[in-house]
This record gives structure tokens, sequence and C-alpha cells, in this order.
């Protein structure tokens, strides 16, 4: 037993020797028109090493390691708490959500205009994470490309605006149909496949999206991306110090008060919290209708959802189609926000992030989505100091919450639906 | 008048052959059993019925229209419910939302009646209304199986071995629901290995080997049967 784990242990440091010494361990340098290799600095090779015996302390004594995170919960006041009862839980949840939007309104006017952009950001993951949520969550279809429709959403807003100068808000819903469509046409061919054939899938499918985006260069611009697309207006007035489009008026004149960039930006902040709290009210809609219970009970056992009438093809399509629709509604008001895209916002990492928050916050459970949202897209800000390191430490909490509650934040406690008495 | 009726029905798993011809009726009203060794192919025959896999050639009728190429989703909306083998309850849904997943395609009122008579028939499942279902006995976890197929108002109900593994007195309930789903005039066609009590209970038997139909017969005859009684009664 013990000789097994020195003997794993060491292997596991070997083989981060084999992984890091070539990559960390060796300079390529231009010399002239020469390209000449040389060794590191020997503080990088000693760091190499003293990682490996990291490494191998780890894995040998890896057991006890586990055991004291396995009593971390023990931390946590509310753990070994006997759960609530379900109507209690749902009114409390309720209620959070209520306070958490009502701060959210004031938040902007008391904060940096920095913060409020951040915000912004946040809530348009919420939107895409509480969509690729319905996808995976609740229909349990891994889906890995998931940003595919999210570009769609996006580039459907830039063109439009650049071809026929329509406005955001018409572009909203055309953005987020559009989107929907793509994830109905995508979906149809692939629903077929199961489990780990469907996630290859559709991560090639957000691929061939952003390649075709970089590609179609007459079209997209490709690498350049699109420019000057318009921002939201308020019953036609506009946010800018000059108006942009004819017939429009600016906010700052129509009311009287001197201009001030902030107003664009708060604007936009409480535009997308009002489409966040839409995304999660029409969702949570969706949950407690009939098509909602067809996800859970596909999910949960094919063979016996099919063998109570219910088509396969056309449940999982629905989840994915109104998934796919939310990606391509925070899609358009991502590209309304930056003004700029390019297919570069749009690369697998972001996927690979949303579906991070989705299972973070503890596949299904909607607090416990936007909870992880906000963790998720504010840590890596907090950790900017740590530049570099920011990808790691994002990693290492992942694991850590892998080991600490491998069910995620707030795991899902479904909602249970009864008849009313007298419907 | 017939209710199901397969005519040399063959089914396959991708190349291997799982029924070779059978034929089989079930009449209006009737209970029919199947008994069969395991592996004979009695599960593969009822999920052939449900077009899970469809059938590779012969045909199927329900109640007169062909269904062997129809999809499962039309199949199980007209009329036909399956208990499916191994129960295959929602686990994580509670008994009551089990229930209304089974009657899915009816409206509030059906559905409320139905409920109320899979409550009449299994009261034990009215007290567990509000528990997750995969926390539920083997035995009662069987009963919401029944009673979920119940929920969608069946013609004809299909059962693969409803008494798997549950105690003599559970086992002696479920057959006794059984028999009163016929009074109340459901079809049923009753896969089980509990061969006596299967076609005590039925009006005729069928006795599958190794994908062909070996016999068939009364289900008193069946139960006299020397070959039966050898293979399957314990001798
Ligand atoms: N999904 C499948 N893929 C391939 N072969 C299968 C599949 N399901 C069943 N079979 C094969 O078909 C044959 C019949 O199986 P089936 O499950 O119908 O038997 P059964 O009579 O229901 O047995 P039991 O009494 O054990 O339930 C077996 O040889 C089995 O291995
Ligand atoms: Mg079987």
């Amino acid at each position: 037993m013990a000789a097994n784990n020195y003997r794993h242990a060491l292997f596991c440091a070997i083989v981060t020797l084999i992984i890091s010494f070539p990559i960390l361990g060796f300079n390529l340098e231009a010399k002239g028109v020469n390209i000449e290799l040389t060794g590191a600095k020997t503080s990088t090779i000693v760091a190499v090493i003293l990682a490996a015996v990291a490494v191998f302390v780890f894995q040998a004594y890896r057991d006890s390691f586990m055991g004291l995170l396995g009593k971390l919960p023990k931390l946590n006041p509310l753990a070994g708490r006997e759960p609530m009862e379900q109507s209690k839980r749902v009114k409390l949840e309720s209620w959070v959500l209520t306070g958490i939007v009502v701060l959210a309104l004031f938040w902007p006017f008391v904060v940096s205009r920095g913060s409020v952009d951040l915000a912004t950001l946040v809530l348009i993951y919420i939107m895409l994470a509480l969509g690729l949520n319905v996808v995976v969550g609740l229909a349990g279809l891994l889906d890995l490309g998931y940003v595919a429709f999210y570009a769609v959403g996006a580039y459907t807003f830039a063109l439009l605006s650049q071809y026929t100068g329509i406005s955001f808000w018409m572009a909203l819903p055309i953005g987020a149909l559009l989107a929907g469509l793509t994830g109905m046409i995508l979906g149809f061919p692939v629903l077929r496949l199961r489990g780990d054939y469907l996630a290859i899938v559709t991560l090639g499918f957000g691929e061939i999206i952003r390649i075709l985006l970089n590609n179609w260069t007459t079209l997209t611009g490709g690498p350049n991306g699109i420019g000057g697309i318009p921002e939201p207006t308020l019953f036609g007035m506009e946010f800018g110090r000059r108006i942009k489009e004819e017939g429009n008026t600016s906010f700052h004149e129509t009311f009287g008060i001197a201009y001030s960039g902030e107003h664009k930006v708060i604007f936009l902040y409480l535009i997308a919290l009002v489409l966040a709290v839409i995304t999660a009210l029409i969702i949570r809609r969706f949950m407690r209708m009939p098509v909602g219970r067809a996800w859970e009970a596909l999910r949960e056992d094919e063979i016996a959802a099919r063998s109570l009438g219910l088509s396969r093809t056309a449940v999982k399509l629905s989840a994915f189609t109104i998934g796919a629709f939310f990606a391509g509604f925070a899609g358009t008001v991502f590209a309304s926000k930056q003004g700029f895209i390019s297919p570069e916002s749009f690369v697998f990492l972001e996927s690979a992030i949303i579906l991070a928050i989705v299972v973070l916050g503890g596949m299904g459970s909607q607090l416990g989505v936007i909870l992880a949202a906000i963790a998720v897209t504010i840590l890596p800000e907090l950790a900017r100091e740590f530049s570099e390191y920011r990808m790691l430490i994002f990693g290492a909490a992942m694991v850590l919450m892998m080991v600490w509650r491998p069910q995620g934040l707030l795991p899902m406690r479904r909602i249970h639906i009864t008849l009313n008495k007298q419907g | 008048m017939s209710m199901l009726v397969l005519e040399d029905v063959h089914t396959h798993y991708g190349k291997i052959e799982a029924l070779h011809g059978v034929s089989v009726e079930v009449n209006k009203g009737e209970i029919v059993s199947l008994i069969g060794a395991n592996g004979a192919g009695k599960t593969t025959l009822l999920m052939t019925v449900c077009g899970m896999p469809q059938a590779s050639s012969g045909r199927i009728f329900l109640e007169g229209r062909d269904i062997t190429n129809e999809p499962t989703a039309q199949i199980m909306r007209s009329g036909l419910a399956i208990v499916p083998e191994g129960r295959r309850i929602f686990s994580g849904l509670t008994v009551e939302e089990n229930l209304h997943m089974g009657g899915f395609f009816n409206n509030k009122t059906e559905i409320r009646k139905s409920q109320a008579h899979v409550y009449e028939l299994f009261p034990r499942l009215k007290e567990r209304e509000h528990q997750r279902a995969g926390t539920m006995s083997g035995g009662e976890q069987q009963m919401l199986a029944i009673g979920r197929a119940l929920m969608s108002r069946p013609n004809m109900i299909i059962l693969d071995e409803p008494s798997l593994g549950l105690a003599p007195l559970i086992i002696q309930q479920i057959f006794e629901i059984i028999g009163h789903l016929r009074d109340e005039g459901i079809t049923v066609f009753l896969v089980e290995q509990n061969a006596h009590q299967a076609l005590h209970l039925a009006d005729r038997g069928y006795v599958l080997e190794t994908g062909k139909i070996r016999l068939h017969d009364t289900g008193k005859n069946l139960l006299a049967n020397p070959d039966v009684q050898n293979a399957y009664l314990g001798g």
C-alpha cells in the first residue's frame, strides 16, 4: 500500500519534470540571424525541481491531504444543518433573489465607473450561464460549444447595424431568435449522440463558427472584427456627447444636465440588469412548465421518458434551442456594450468559463448559478495583480471546489410541482 | 377482437438477431402471460412493440393499426402503456411528479382523475405523495411504476417482470392489482419469471425460448403441461 503510494508519487514527480523541463528549462535567443538554444537561469531550474518535489510530497501523502480537505465543510456553519422545508426554501430563495436585484439597482450610483462596467459583464455572464444551465443542468446535455450562439447574437447585431443601421432594441429579439434558430439547426443532427460524443461534436461546432467568422473576411471583417456598433437608446435618446443617428435626441440635453460618460455606462448596466432578470424569470417559468419536467425526466431516464410518449428529439431540441436563444440575447448586449467585436471574444475558453459557472453553481439551481457567475467573473479581476498567474489561481480554485463541494455551491433542490386545486 | 398482433416479427441488435419470427396475439380484455428463461428475448419482444428497437421485419398491429414503423412517441400516445423492466421510475422526482409525467399528454382534469384512481389502487402512494421516488422501497417503486403507466388511461398495459425482487406478500398484492385492471377492462400483456402465478392469472400464455415461441395455450393447459412444469415450474 505505502510502497505503491511512493512509486505513484515518484512517477508523478518524473512526469512533472518531463513536462516542465523542455518548456521552462531552455531559452531560445536570437543572435543575429541565428537562433541559439541556451539553458535557463539556475533559479528557474531550481524552481522546476522544487515543483517536482512538491508534487512528490503531495502525491505520497495524498490521502492525508484529502482527508484534511474533507474536513473543511465543518468550517461552514450551515453544513450539517437539516435541509430546509421545500416551501420555506423556495420563499427564502425568492427573497434573496429580490434582495440581490434591489441592491443591484442602487449599486451603480455608489461605485466607480469601472465597477459598473465589470458588473455589466457579470450580468452578461449570468444570462449566458442561466441559458446554459437549461441545456446542461436541466436537460443533461453537455454542450461545449455554447459560445457559438453567443457569437451568433453578437454578430447578428454587429452586421445588421453595419449594413442596415438597425437599433439595439430591434436587434435584441432578432439576435436571440437567430441564435435560437442556429441552435435548432445545429441541434437536430447532433442530439442523437450521447454524453461524451455530444460534447465533442458541440465543441467542434463552436470552433467551426469561430473559424467561419475569422475567415469570411468579406462579410465579417475576419480577425479585424466589426466596430461602430451602436449603444442602446432610451426612447430615442442617445447617451453620446453628439448625436449619431438623425431624428434622435441626446439624453443630457433633453434633461438639461451636463454631459457625463457615466450615464451611458449606468444605462447599459441597467439594461443588462433588466434583461438578466427577464431571462431568470422566463427560465423559471419554463422549469415549472411541462416542458421543464420533460427535460428532467429525459435526463433521469431516457427509456422511461420515451416509454411515456415523450419525443426524445423534441424535448432535447427545445432545451438546446432555448439555451441558444438566451446566448443570443446576451451576445447582443455584449456587442452593444463593447461597440466592437471580433472572433477573439468567442473562443473555447468562453464556453469553458460559462460551463464552469454552471457546474460551480450546482447544476440547475438559479441562485447558485448567479452567485457562481459573480465569483467567477470577479475573482480573476481581483487577482489581476498576479497577472500571469490569474488562470493558474482560477484553475486551483476550481480543483479545490470540486474536492470540497463536488455538488456545487448551491446544488439544485428542485421546485416541486403540484396541481393547483381549482385550475 | 384483437388488441395487439405480432406477425412473424424479427428483431436485431446490430447484427445479432434476438427474435427469430415471433407471432403473438392478445385479445381485448384478456390477460396474456409470456414466460421464458433469462435471455429468451421477452424484454426484447415487449420493447419491439414500443418501437425501441423497431422490428427489422414482420408486422405489428395495435387495435388494427399497423405500428411497425411508427416512432416510439407516437405508439406510446395511442392507448398503450408499459411498466418497463427494472421499474425505471424518475428517482429525483417526487411520487406525484412521477405520476404527472405518466399523464404528460392529458389535461389537468384528466390528470387529477387518474391520480385519484391510482391512489385508490395504491393507498401507499398517496401517503408518500411528496417523497422523492428514489428513496422508496422496491415494492413502493414498483407500485409507482404501475401507477405511472396507468396515468395515461391506457387501453392496454404491458408489464415486464413486475414481481422482480419483491417479497411474496407484495407480489401477491401486485398480482391482485393486475387482475383488478382486467376487471376494469384494461388488456394486460404480462412477462414473468414467476411462471406459476402468471399462468394462473392469465387467460392465455406463450412460452418463449431463445427468440422463438415454443408453446401457446390457455393458462390452465400450460400449467398442466409437463414440459412447462419441468422447465418453468420447478418440476
Ligand atoms: N441492447 C442490447 N444490445 C445487444 N443485445 C441485447 C440487448 N438487449 C438484449 N440483448 C440480447 O438479446 C437477447 C434477449 O434479451 P432480453 O433482454 O430480451 O431477454 P429476457 O428474456 O428479457 O431476459 P430476462 O428474463 O433476463 O429479462 C439476449 O441474448 C441479450 O443479450
Ligand atoms: Mg427481460
